[in-house]
Order: C-alpha cells, then sequence, then structure tokens
C-alpha cells in the first residue's frame, strides 16, 4: 500500500470524513460510476439524489465494498485512509455503515445472536474487549425502544417475517448500536407508510452528531423533509452533476430529473 | 431376473463368503436362527454387492468402492477410549463395541421399566422381533447382515411409559473391523422415547459397518430418533433402519452424516395406522472425498398419515452427497399428506450433491409435493453479514449452521438438537483450520 495519507482537509479547512475522487466502477464490461467527485466533511449529512440508474445504489455498494464491482480509476479517501482495496468487513470495522435498501433476510440466525456478533465482531478488530452480555442487552434495550422493535423482533431471525417498516427500522437499530463514523442509507424511505418514515428519520436524526457523517441516497425529496441534509448532490449517469443546498432538493421536486437525463445522455 | 448364481464375484464378495463360511458355526442364536443365516446369505450371494445398476443404490456402487473387506473383530473385548461425543447431553448409554453389547461400559440409569437385552441372547432364545420388518426389505445388505450379525442391542418400551431420559445406542469400531449388528427397538402403545444414535470409531481405521435396527412404534406413541455418524475418516458406513410406525404415533427422525469415507444410511418407515405422523430429517456436512448417501423410502400404507422430510447436505472439497427419497402412497390411502425437501449446498466448484426424489402415488385424494435446491452461499446474505463487520470465515460459519439448523431443530427435541448443532459447529470450525 502507499503511504497513508494525513486527513485530508478541504478547501474549507473541514476534516473530511469521505473524499471520492474520479471513482469509476464496472460490472463487467457495463461501466456505472463515471468518475464520482464527492466530498463529505465530518459532521455533515449530505444527500444524493438522482434518477434510476444513475448508479446512487452501485456508489453506496462500492463504498461499503461489496465484491464483483471493478474499479478501474478513481479513489475513496476515509478517514484520511485509502480503502478501495479494503475488504467489506474491515471497512465496517472502521466505522462505515451501509443501510440497505432490501436488508436481507437471514433465515436460522436470530436477531439478537446477529447483532452480538457484529458488535463484538468490530470491537475485536478494533482491539476493543468485547462486551459483557448484560452491557450488550442495556445497549440493546436502549436503542430498540427508541425505534419501536420490541423484543419479539429481537428474538425472530433476522428480517425473517418482518414488514418493510419493520425491516428499515431494524437497520436503523443496527446502526445505532454499530456507532459508525459514516452512514449510508440506502433509499431508506422506500417501502415506508408516513408513520414509519417519521420513526425511522427520528432514529436517523438521533444519531446526528458532529463526529459522525451521512450521505442519504434517495430518489424522492420526501425523507428529506425529515432528515434535513447540509448538501444536495445529483447524480446522473455515473457522475455527481450538480451540487447544492437543501433548496435543490425543492427544485428537484417541482422539476423532475429529465434535465439530468438529457444532459447525461449528451 | 432370474436366480441364476452370478459366476464373477468381486474379491469382497470372495472375502464374505470366507468370512460366513468361517464364522457360521459360531455365531450366535439357535437352529432356526442358523438357518436362517444361510437363507439370508444365499440371498446375498445371488444379489451381489449393490451396484450402479441396482437402482435404489445407484448412487453407491459398492462393487467398485468396497475394494475389500476387513477381518471380523477380535474375540477378547476392545477396550475403548471414553467418548468426548455430544457434551452436555444427558442420556443414558448403551454401548456396542465391534458389534458386541457391553453392558459393563452401558449407564442405564433412568431407563426403570424398560427392558434392555443383550441381542445374542434374544438370538440364542429364538425371538419373534428379529427379521420382522427387516425381512421385508429386498436389500443385499441387509440381507448380508442377517446372515453375519453377531449382536447389538434390544429396547422395550412398556405401553404407557413415559422415558424422559435420552436413551444413546453407541456404536463403537474399535479398528479395522468387519462389523455387523443388529438392534430391536420396540415402544409400546402410548409410550415415549428419545434415542440418539451415534457412530464413531478411530481414523485410519478401514473398518466396515454393517448395521441394522428394526423399530416398532406402538399406537399414539411418540419416539425422537436423532442419529449421529461420526466414524473415522477411512471407515465404510452401512446401514439401515426399518420403522413401522402404528395409528396416531408420532416420529421424528434425524440422521446427521459427517464421519466415514463412504458412507450410506437407508431408512425405511411403513406407516401401520392411520393419522400417524412422521417428521424425517437429515443434516449432512462432509468434506475432502468423502461420499454421504442418504436414502428413505416412506411407504404410506394407509390413510390419513402425514410425514414431512427435510433433509439438508453441506458439501465440501471433493465430496459427493447424494439424497434418494422416496415417498409412496398406496392404493386406497387417501387423504395422505406428503412432503419432501432436499436442500444442497456446495462450498467449493469439486463437490457434487445428486438428488433423486421419487413419488409413486395410487391413491386419488392426496396432498404430496417434493422440492430440492441446490447452490452455493448466498452472496447477498453473506455481503450483509460481512457490511456489518463480520469476519468472512464467521459469516460463512453463521449461514451454514443457519442453513443446517432449519433440518435439526425440526426433531423438535431441543437438548438433543443443540448437542446437533453443536457438531455442526465444530465440523465448520475444523472446516475452517484447514483452509
Amino acid at each position: 500500500m502507499t503511504a497513508v495519507r494525513s486527513v485530508a482537509a478541504g478547501m474549507n479547512g473541514q476534516i473530511k470524513m469521505l473524499s471520492i475522487k474520479n471513482l469509476h466502477a464496472s460490472v463487467g464490461d457495463r461501466e456505472i460510476l463515471r468518475g464520482v467527485n464527492l466530498e463529505v466533511p465530518t459532521g455533515q449529512v449530505h444527500a444524493i439524489m438522482g434518477p434510476n440508474g444513475s448508479g446512487k445504489s452501485t456508489l453506496s455498494y462500492v463504498l461499503a465494498g461489496r465484491d464483483g464491482y471493478d474499479i478501474t480509476d478513481g479513489s475513496i479517501v476515509f478517514g484520511g485512509e485509502e480503502i478501495v482495496e479494503t475488504p467489506a468487513e474491515e471497512r465496517a470495522a472502521k466505522g462505515i455503515f451501509l443501510a440497505f435498501q432490501y436488508p436481507l433476510e437471514i433465515p436460522g440466525v436470530a436477531t439478537m445472536t446477529f447483532l452480538k456478533a457484529a458488535m463484538n465482531a468490530q470491537r475485536k478488530a478494533r482491539g476493543e474487549a468485547e462486551l459483557t452480555t448484560p452491557d450488550f442487552m442495556r445497549r440493546v434495550k436502549v436503542a430498540a425502544e427508541k425505534l419501536n422493535v420490541t423484543q419479539e423482533m429481537l428474538r425472530r431471525p433476522l428480517n425473517v417475517g418482518f414488514s418493510g417498516g419493520e425491516k428499515k427500522r431494524n437497520e436503523i437499530l443496527q446502526m445505532a448500536l454499530l456507532e459508525p463514523k459514516l452512514a449510508i442509507l440506502d433509499e431508506t424511505d422506500s417501502g415506508l407508510d408516513i408513520d414509519a418514515l417519521k420513526t425511522v428519520s427520528d432514529g436517523v436524526n438521533a444519531l446526528r452528531a458532529p463526529n459522525r457523517s451521512m450521505l442519504v441516497i434517495t430518489h424522492y425529496q420526501r425523507l428529506l423533509d425529515h432528515i434535513v441534509p447540509d448538501v444536495v448532490h445529483v447524480m446522473a449517469a455515473g457522475r455527481i452533476v450538480r451540487s447544492g443546498g437543501p433548496e435543490l432538493a425543492l427544485e428537484l421536486e417541482a422539476n423532475g430529473y429529465a434535465d439530468y437525463v438529457g444532459a447525461a445522455a449528451a | 431376473m432370474n436366480a441364476e448364481p452370478r459366476i464373477l464375484n468381486t474379491p469382497a464378495e470372495v472375502t464374505l463368503a470366507e468370512a460366513f463360511s468361517a464364522s457360521r458355526g459360531h455365531l450366535p442364536g439357535d437352529a432356526a436362527v442358523a438357518a436362517a443365516r444361510a437363507v439370508a446369505f444365499d440371498a446375498f450371494q445371488k444379489k451381489g454387492l449393490p451396484h450402479r445398476r441396482t437402482e435404489a443404490w445407484r448412487y453407491t456402487d459398492l462393487r467398485v468402492l468396497l475394494r475389500s473387506v476387513p477381518p471380523a473383530p477380535p474375540a477378547a473385548p476392545a477396550s475403548i477410549a471414553s467418548a468426548a461425543l455430544l457434551p452436555g447431553l444427558d442420556r443414558a448409554r448403551l454401548v456396542i463395541v465391534d458389534g458386541a453389547y457391553r453392558p459393563e461400559l452401558s449407564d442405564l440409569s433412568g431407563l426403570d421399566g424398560v427392558e434392555v437385552t443383550s441381542l445374542a441372547t434374544l438370538l440364542d432364545q429364538g425371538d419373534e422381533r428379529v427379521g420382522a420388518l427387516a425381512g421385508r426389505l429386498d436389500d443385499a445388505m441387509v440381507a448380508l447382515n442377517t446372515a453375519m450379525m453377531t449382536g447389538g442391542v434390544a429396547i422395550r418400551v412398556p405401553a404407557g411409559l413415559d422415558v424422559t431420559r435420552a436413551v444413546e445406542i453407541a456404536h463403537v469400531t474399535s479398528g479395522a473391523y468387519s462389523v455387523f449388528a443388529r438392534n430391536l427397538i420396540s415402544v409400546g402403545a402410548g409410550a415415549s422415547l428419545r434415542v440418539v444414535e451415534s457412530f464413531t470409531g478411530p481414523d485410519a481405521a478401514a473398518s466396515v459397518a454393517n448395521i441394522v435396527t428394526e423399530a416398532v412404534i406402538g399406537d399414539r406413541a411418540k419416539v425422537t430418533w436423532a442419529k449421529l455418524q461420526a466414524e473415522g475418516n477411512a471407515a465404510v458406513h452401512l446401514s439401515t433402519t426399518a420403522v413401522s410406525i402404528g395409528g396416531e404415533s408420532q416420529f421424528d427422525h434425524l440422521t446427521l452424516m459427517t464421519g466415514a469415507s463412504i458412507s450410506r444410511s437407508q431408512s425405511f418407515v411403513t406407516y401401520g395406522g392411520e393419522f400417524a405422523r412422521a417428521g424425517l430429517f437429515g443434516a449432512t456436512m462432509i468434506g475432502g472425498k468423502q461420499h454421504a448417501d442418504i436414502m428413505l423410502g416412506v411407504d404410506h400404507a394407509v390413510p390419513n398419515g402425514a410425514s414431512r422430510e427435510l433433509f439438508k447436505a453441506v458439501m465440501d472439497g471433493k465430496a459427493d452427497g447424494i439424497f434418494q427419497g422416496r415417498i409412496v402412497v398406496r392404493p386406497g390411502a387417501q387423504k395422505v399428506d406428503g412432503k419432501m425437501m432436499t436442500q444442497g449446498l456446495l462450498l467449493s466448484e469439486d463437490a457434487s450433491f445428486s438428488v433423486k426424489p421419487e413419488l409413486e402415488i395410487f391413491a386419488d385424494d392426496v396432498q404430496c409435493a417434493h422440492g430440492a435446491t441446490s447452490g452455493e452461499i448466498d452472496e447477498d446474505m453473506l455481503f450483509y453479514l460481512l457490511s456489518r463487520g463480520l469476519p468472512r470465515a464467521e459469516a460463512e460459519t453463521l449461514l451454514v449452521t443457519a442453513f443446517l439448523a432449519e433440518a435439526i431443530e425440526g426433531l423438535g427435541d431441543e437438548a438433543i438438537g443443540e448437542a446437533f448443532e453443536q457438531v455442526a459447529r465444530d465440523w465448520l470450525a475444523d472446516r475452517k483450520t484447514l483452509s
């Protein structure tokens, strides 16, 4: 590995949690990310909006380290460290968390067992002591109550038979327990009714912190009424094509993505 | 087919014929048993070892796989190390070493009211239970067992007795010997019994065990039965379980296969009375060049029976996993409900899984279905676990354990299930160390 960069500071002198430069990623012969540039300072919430097929979900998977993507060019620097070659489980231990658009159902693995295994695996990777069972139980209880995650859900196999809303609440529960430095929320609003959206958004907002950044990926503006971002980026055809304040989301809601789809194709 | 004896015998068949000639004079049993042995050996010789054109054995060709047959165990009883198998599972133990029941090594506490007899004693006295079910099977290896059986154990649970402590029938092979054991289990009407059958032996010993168990389960009885095949890595394991289940009885059976070089475990379940329910489960975990074949025959001879079959197999290395399942619904056996599912998980490119489910239905008002799947570890599930920080090996172990757990838990006995799941976790831990 080449020399690890010291913590990168941006133009404004802000500490960068995440710095993506000229990122190209392909699946087979198909290039999906075509030069993504994105900087997320520590403590900020950035939203990425864009039409279907623009590469938003691919970006979230590539950041989390999923196999099956060829990174053909560019860099991902997280907390001052290049992570393009870092396996998914190590990225998680370093503090990257992906809330899945479609959380997986894992039959035969009790939710509690999974939570404990994940928390302790990350602690072990960071050289920290494993949690005692009472400490673990207390943390789960506190976090679960805030998200209306019942004890009954925690006893069930992971996500098996959970409703869409229960699955998303379970994702945010994992996020609360794993305390990531960077949380990527992939279409967290999809499949949620308005009440569930509020519960999930409140859960996410409660986790906003000066030392934590978030990347909120969404097709619709409505999630951003609840989780108000510092910066909104528009993604089209595998690139960030425009960035602005929260008002940009409202503009997209009014005008749609037609301009960007056209511009990207040109 | 004509009954003309085959001229060409394999070396193993020649050795078996010599072994029968040499031992027939001093095998246990009265004159009737001796005559039955001769008839059975004749039947075996006419069939010869099962081979690939024997449909029920098509994936386990013993003419090819069984190159030689080891000698009979020594007359002096072998001493054996105490087993560390299934720690934490409370159970009585009936120990059978090299095909002979060894009361002095056994623990019968908690079995008050249960009759436990050495099979050799029953053969000498004559007992109608011997061969009552096995005699109906048209199978060369069962015939060979009938000819050569040396011992085993018979368990009789009287009607209405609820035996809460599990009973282990622990088969231990002490070295590279040929072992022929026969066990009998009778569970009276309304009684209940939890059976654990274990098979162990030392690594690198090319033993051949041929074990037949006959079980008659009475009306309204409840039997839970878990088999653990954890033979040594050079062993050949050939076992047959023939069970008849009475009306309104409940029979749950689990076969866990993880040991031996070549193994074949066949179970035949016949419904003797209406409204009986059987749950038949399997969990195979093999690697290297292991070959493990599970054969299941379910015979719905009467109406209103229900059966559920769930067989899972995990293959690593160059292992071959096999499942053959056959559900027969006899004419007039209406309202039968039979569902069979088989799932294979391949952990390596060179492993294989062969499945042959069969339904033979001669009644028109039944519900029967079968399904089979085979695949690798689900990449999406694996990524989900990795993305939460679980190391790859731990994530794979969790997914494989969960895959097998559904079959192991199907047995519905928490204590036995937990002990068997630990066997699965240990296997996965060993696999991780090896890779």
